[in-house]
């Protein structure tokens, strides 16, 4: 029994750290950077989950990537274009403004331009068509009348 | 003048419908790879069958040549390897295959059991390689020129269909020019 005892004792230290801790915490401030600059990449595994928050493997082995080039003091930006070298501007959730993201960028300005061009045109059109209409002479004369004329419901009360 | 107003929104619909005809049937987990029509980003790699050689993209310089990612682990692999293994069969093009992330052991045993199509197969145990390809769900194949140029690139499995109708031809262009 007594030897039971000291075979458990042994295997004690070992249970105490089963697990080795994933190295986050060694460096905070970049691993601060990494996580910023993570948010606004797109992981390509989980299309609708950021680079950062995904827990796909290939989220995982990038952000190690990300994380080893930037221990090797390389920019934002470089990492930026390298990972778009690999996967093409997909990765970045904010688009570039280059010529084939022009209709992107700027298609949704030019249809409130045209919305509004029509809507000019359509309520200048109107108008022309709901002018007032001229009255001749006469008809001035009979409307004159008219609204002097005692208000018959008036006077009936 | 009057015919306008009821051709006008018809002709809007009509535009409509094409514009989601077309983005209704895009695939979106099929990225375009910017790496089409650049040079295959460079490598050497142990083989699978014999870990003390190594594979470089130099080594296949000169010749077309497919790049096929696998890995033991994958359940589409599956699907596409018949389809492989009857290429090899026809000796059209040699395929090399990236082993990405796999173990050598349940790589070596999966080829044993399904068939190696491979001319050789490379071993990508942390998948560094796989990201330099942008390599993001596995199998990917690639079509690699005589200059060592990526010609195309297929996203999930290679179906007879995707075999005929666009690698086979363009591997017959490229080994004629």
């Amino acid at each position: 029994m007594r030897w039971l005892f000291a075979l458990m004792l042994c295997w004690l230290p070992a249970l105490g750290c089963a697990k080795e801790a994933p190295p986050v915490a060694d460096d905070p401030v970049l691993e601060q950077r990494l996580m910023r600059l993570a948010k606004e990449l797109r992981c390509l595994v989980c299309q609708n989950e950021s680079l950062a928050d995904s827990h796909a493997e290939l989220a995982t082995d990038l952000r190690d990537q990300i994380r080893d080039q930037m221990r090797a003091g390389r920019s934002d930006e470089q990492i930026k274009s390298w990972l778009t070298q690999r996967y093409g501007d997909f990765v970045l959730y904010r688009t570039p403004v280059k010529a084939t993201t022009a209709m992107l960028w700027f298609g949704p300005f030019a249809l409130l331009l045209a919305g509004l061009a029509g809507l000019v045109f359509y309520l200048r059109r109107r108008r022309a068509r709901v002018s007032e209409p001229r009255l001749t002479p006469e008809e001035r004369t009979r409307a004159r009348a008219l609204l002097q004329e005692p208000d018959p419901d008036a006077a009936g009360r | 003048m009057k015919s306008l107003r009821f051709i006008l929104p018809l002709l809007v619909f009509v535009v409509l419908l094409m514009f989601l005809w077309v983005g209704l049937s895009l695939n979106p987990r099929e990225v375009p790879s910017p790496l089409v029509g650049k040079p295959a980003p460079a490598f050497q790699l142990a083989r699978l069958d014999d870990p003390a050689k190594t594979l470089a993209d130099k080594d296949l310089r000169g010749q077309v040549w497919l790049l096929n990612v696998w890995a033991s682990w994958c359940v589409s692999c599956m699907e596409e390897h018949p389809v492989l293994v009857e290429l090899s069969k026809q000796g059209v093009v040699p395929v090399y295959g990236l082993n990405y992330k796999d173990q050598p052991a349940a790589a070596q045993q999966w080829l044993a059991r399904n068939g190696d199509p491979y001319t050789l197969s490379m071993v990508d145990p942390d998948g560094k390689v796989g990201i330099d390809y942008g390599v993001y769900g596995v199998p990917e194949t690639y079509v690699i020129d005589k200059a060592g140029v990526i010609r195309y690139k297929q996203i999930g499995p290679v179906t007879p269909k995707v075999l005929s109708e666009h690698i086979l031809p363009l591997v017959k262009r490229l080994q004629a020019s």
